[in-house]
């Protein structure tokens, strides 16, 4: 647990220090702050006291991000020769792939921690749905822990972490639109299963204020998935 | 701490990188590991640091597998790279404190460890730059430090000095020579005179097999064949020298290195000695003689007549 901690942390400030924390906050805070308030069906154009569009914004551009701080996360490693250095210190391949995973999700949680003013101001001028509110940030976090174990996993596969980011952001397309497109061509056990295998029918799902256990197996299976499947890979290097 | 490698076998692809190698080093003992490239000195050490997995064989390490138990043998195992891999983009002591937490040093005693590494292996003037905004030499004492950051049993060096200039390099050796009186030392070259000077053993590998495993002077003892001798003779013409160093009957060939200065080299009789000889035979022609040396069989050349084959 205490390697965990400690590789997460200096990963963490390794985004700080090359300022990729800080472009990442501020570009997002940017677009979801102008969509939100200032333009298109923001808060005061929908005329209801909820922060779907935030939600629809932090889906889309978490989706966007996430593919490029993961890239690095394990090719880097193995490009620059370091995954030898950690590797042979007492550090288990299961530790230094889950100190990752946390690290680049802690990020994605000091992303969205400022936006907790939109939720106040919410509060101030209009009677919210707090649990609805609440459950949308936990359903960024699932789809984050999503696309993190996701990208951590194409980048154990790909030694060149461009190829990682890419391939990452085409396998979560499938589960960002293409399967919620192909559910609503199909019908009976097809159209059931593609909706089921859909990202977003869960995340509205969840953002509607509803926790169903369905949901949630689904999310953390997806990522145990990924993390297990990269484990192995790094086991079983070959270098 | 032992370390006990036992018909280790590690293949890349269908080519064996190291072939069923077994050694032994013993606790205290530095360990010299010689090949030419490719021999498979680093596949051996980092299997021996439970980065890779060899395909067959075991090694233990204090009594411990590095199949069943490598989160002990880490613990006890200082490692330096062959390319020394460090974070770039920290400084140099974020990044051992990083290290030293990972080793998982109690935290009251890490500055003292930190400071006495930068110390021991003299980045007093560097310790607030960048990694990666120090030279090569500086860099691998850096590498140093992490691998000694937590006092091991056991030291792992893959060519330790390269990169540093010579000042540097008789610095490493002395402090590889100061930490093998107590701790097991491997280090790998392809620098004879390095292994020389501070090993107390020499293992040779090639094409991932072991080919010589002896200290130095055993290698030189065991190289060592015919006696050889450099001559300069003068007072006669190199002919009228060479045809009378002919009659001399323990010699078995000589070659003419030097038509000019007239230098010979001498080669005798397997367990004979042609020097007195070939100063009676001197004094009688009248010739003088301006240079006898024996010639010693150098390492290097012992190390490359076992490994071209």
């Amino acid at each position: 647990m205490k390697q965990i901690i400690h590789i997460a942390s200096r990963e963490l400030s390794t985004f700080f220090d090359s300022l990729t924390a800080y472009v990442l906050i501020v570009i997002f805070l940017g677009f979801s702050g102008f969509f939100t308030w200032v333009y298109g069906a923001d808060v005061f154009f929908v005329g209801q006291a909820n922060l779907n569009t935030f939600f629809m914004v932090a889906y889309w551009s978490l989706f966007i991000f996430i593919p490029a701080l993961t890239m690095r996360s394990i090719a880097g490693e193995l490009k620059a020769g370091t995954l030898e250095l950690l590797l042979t210190k007492p550090v288990s391949d299961w530790q230094l792939i889950l100190g990752k995973f946390v690290s680049i999700l802690l990020l994605i949680v000091i992303t969205l921690a400022p936006t907790i003013i939109y939720y106040f101001t919410l509060w101030a001028i209009g009677p919210v749905d707090h649990s609805a509110i609440l459950l949308g940030y936990v359903g960024l976090l699932l789809m984050s822990m999503v696309y993190i174990s996701i990208g951590l996993l194409t980048s154990c596969i790909a030694s060149n972490p461009i190829i990682a980011s890419l391939s990452a952001l085409s396998i979560g397309i499938f589960f960002h639109i293409i399967f919620d497109v192909l559910a609503s061509n199909f019908v009976g056990f097809l159209g059931n299963f593609f909706s089921y295998m859909s990202l977003s029918t869960h995340f509205e799902s969840i953002s509607r204020g509803v926790v169903d256990t369905k949901d949630l197996i689904y999310f953390l299976s997806i990522v145990f998935f990924c993390l297990f499947t990269s484990k192995m890979i790094l086991s079983n290097r070959n270098l | 701490m032992d370390i006990v490698v036992e018909h280790l076998t590690k293949r890349y692809g269908p080519q064996k990188a190291v072939d069923n190698v077994s050694f032994r080093v013993k606790a205290g003992e530095v360990l010299g590991f010689l090949g030419p490239n490719g021999a498979g000195k680093t596949t051996t050490m980092k299997a021996i640091s439970c980065f890779i997995k060899p395909e067959e064989g075991d090694i233990l390490v204090g009594g411990y597998s590095i199949h069943e138990h490598p989160e002990i043998i880490k613990k006890n195992i200082g490692y330096l790279a062959e390319n020394n891999p460090l974070y770039q983009e920290m400084n140099i002591i974020d990044f051992l404190e990083f290290i030293a937490k990972i080793h998982g040093i109690p935290k009251y005693l890490i500055p003292e460890r930190i400071l006495d590494m930068i110390r021991t292996c003299g980045l007093e003037g560097e310790k607030h730059k960048l990694i990666g905004e120090l030279s090569k030499g500086y860099q691998q004492r850096v590498g140093l430090a992490q691998a000694l950051i937590h006092d091991p049993e056991i030291l792992i060096l893959d060519e330790p000095t390269t990169g540093l200039d010579p000042n540097q390099i008789v610095e490493i050796r002395k402090l590889i020579k100061r930490i093998g009186k107590e701790k097991t030392v491997i280090l790998s070259s392809h620098i004879l005179a390095e292994v020389e000077a501070t090993c107390d053993r020499i293992l040779i590998i090639n094409n991932g097999r072991i080919v010589v495993d002896g200290t130095a002077a055993e290698l030189r003892k065991q190289a060592k064949g015919n006696e050889i001798l450099k001559l300069g003779v003068q007072g006669a013409c190199i002919k009228d020298i060479f045809d009378c160093l002919l009659e001399i009957e323990t010699i078995d060939s000589i070659d003419i290195l030097d038509e000019d200065k007239h230098l010979f080299e001498i080669q005798s009789l397997p367990d004979t000695f042609s020097a007195k000889a070939i100063f009676d035979t001197c004094v009688q022609n009248n010739f003088y003689i301006t240079e006898l040396t024996p010639t010693e069989t150098k390492l290097e050349d012992i190390f490359r007549e076992l490994t071209l084959h």
